[in-house]
């Protein structure tokens, strides 16, 4: 799938996928984000995020991370890191990636306690790193459920 | 033995990107919820995952407690040379589990 | 994994059969409810949690138990072929038994029986597994209860339940899942609860539950006391659910919010 066809079929399905702004985000989510970049200037573009923008239930949220990359020994995508802004703790997964993969795309389920931001950071072996955000509305249950 | 549902093909030709994907059951229990007694259920995840194509590294994953309940994992990788991808996942209370797939390379 | 693979294979002509089957009829199963997102989990089986439970039903399956040293497969042969459309019939009467029982009690009563086992926990994981196994047998299949006299008394005991009001919020199941079906209770669109899927993958649990567990969910969200465990309204009201869904092709196992 070429990346202008990702980029519709993530508007068409609504999601909301923001340049990245460093100021929007909470100190507790940047300095996580501080942790992998060493500080570096995070760029706008490249990446997409591939995550439903309203989930039914927080408990597994789908999502797939895209990194447009020619994945070639020159050039290609080290690592991509994926974080949120109001679980517990910031961090969601990290991913180590080498030109073998042929693409740079890591799918998976996460954990969403509330309504709220989620980044993804992808760090290329240039030396430079990639962001996007989404916003991801969680909606609660309406019936309460028993503890078991 | 631990539970795995693995999706990835037996055969592939040389150069092309095939898909993993992996399903492995685990309670993924974040260490923040309290359970039934109130007490905090203890942290038990899943904290690695990885894959190896005959031996090299092709993939690995830190996990933290915001991965789901029975943990889903998909990347790709392009296909080099027959043998065996290795996939595996360690984490909390000693937890380890493997699975091979044979590919063959054409 | 044979049987996984052929049923990847059919999960798509399942998928355009379900498609059909919805054009004409007005009842809807709570998979057409959820979003794109959980329904290609629900319907890749490769990605979908509830197949672990399946795998581990498969091996149970195969597994020879009790002083009899039987696996299910002696006496029963291929799943494939021999547990279609069985899971669709259930609630049903069956021997040795003169009365409706449900899957799961069916499965025990071989245990118990034929296999001289002991029965497995009730809604416990071995027991999901083995019924999500056998079920899968029948996705696609319409759901058909038995013409039975004992089994429609039995619908009529469920079907009063369903209308009767209970709790402090003074809610039936037919107050919201007949009156309001199709509109939003907070940001949840209110399913027509049809037992296509089960046993489920609830998001909520993070874990494969039975119809009964969902029953239970409902009466304390409603604020009544959940019959106990055991007690015959599940079972009436599960066989009212079944009738009131015949035709309807089992999607199960399903995953649900």
């Amino acid at each position: 799938m070429n990346s202008s066809r990702r980029l519709f079929l993530a508007g068409a399905a609504g999601v909301t996928l923001l340049p990245f702004a460093a100021e929007a985000i909470s100190e507790g989510l940047a300095a996580a984000i501080r942790e992998v970049t060493g500080g570096a200037e995070l760029r706008t573009g490249k990446v997409t995020l591939d995550i439903p923008p309203l989930v039914e239930n927080g408990n597994t949220v789908p999502m797939t991370v895209i990194v447009e990359s020619p994945m070639t020994p020159d050039d290609y995508v080290k690592a991509v890191h994926v974080f949120n802004e109001k679980n517990p703790q910031p961090q969601v997964f990290s991913a180590w990636l080498s030109p073998g993969n042929g693409k740079a795309a890591v799918g998976t389920r996460i954990k969403l306690a509330d309504t709220q931001k989620v980044v993804a950071v992808a760090e290329t072996s240039t030396g430079e790193f990639w962001a996007v955000s989404a916003e991801v509305i969680v909606t609660i249950a309406a019936c309460v459920e028993d503890i078991i | 033995m631990a539970n795995v549902l693995v999706n990835a093909p037996k055969t592939a030709k040389k150069g092309d990107t095939v898909e993993i994907k992996a399903l492995i059951m685990h309670p993924m229990e974040t260490g923040f919820r309290p359970g039934a007694n109130g007490r905090i259920i203890p942290r038990n995840i899943v904290e690695e995952f990885s894959a190896t194509w005959n031996g090299r590294e092709v993939f690995r994953m830190k996990m933290s407690p915001a991965i789901a309940a029975n943990p889903f994992v998909s990347f790709f990788t392009a296909a080099t040379e027959s043998g065996t991808i290795v996939l595996r996942w360690s984490g909390d209370e000693g937890f380890v589990a493997e699975h091979r797939i044979a590919i063959t390379v054409t | 994994m044979i049987r996984l693979r052929l049923a990847v294979a059919l999960a798509g002509v399942f998928c355009a059969s379900l498609a059909v089957a919805q054009a004409t009829d007005p009842r809807r199963s709570g998979y057409l409810e959820m979003g794109p997102a959980l329904q290609k989990m629900q319907d890749d089986d490769t990605a979908n949690p509830a197949m672990l439970f399946v795998q581990a039903g498969a091996a149970t399956w195969a597994e020879k138990v009790g002083t009899a040293g039987k696996s299910c497969a002696d006496c029963h042969g291929d799943a494939a072929v021999s547990m279609r459309g069985v899971a669709a019939r259930y609630p049903a009467v069956t021997p040795p038994l003169d009365r409706p029982v449900d899957l799961g009690r069916r499965i025990n009563l071989c245990r118990t029986t034929h296999q001289q086992a002991p029965a497995l926990e009730a809604e416990g994981n071995d027991l999901l597994a083995l019924s999500a196994f056998v079920t899968l047998q029948s996705r696609g299949l319409p759901i058909a209860p038995p013409e039975d006299s004992k089994l429609a008394a039995m619908q009529a005991q469920g079907a009063d339940l369903y209308k009767r009001r209970q709790g402090q919020l003074n809610l039936s199941c037919a107050s919201c899942h007949d009156d309001n079906a199709g509109r939003k209770l907070a940001g949840a669109t209110i399913p027509q609860a049809h037992p296509t899927g089960y046993p489920i993958y609830r998001l909520e649990w993070q874990a494969l539950g039975s119809l009964k567990r969902r029953l239970r969910n409902c009466l304390v969200g409603m604020r009544a006391e959940p019959w106990e465990e055991g007690a015959a309204e599940y079972l009436a009201l599960e066989a009212y659910l079944m009738d009131r869904a015949r035709g309807m092709p089992l999607d199960a196992p399903g995953v649900r919010p």
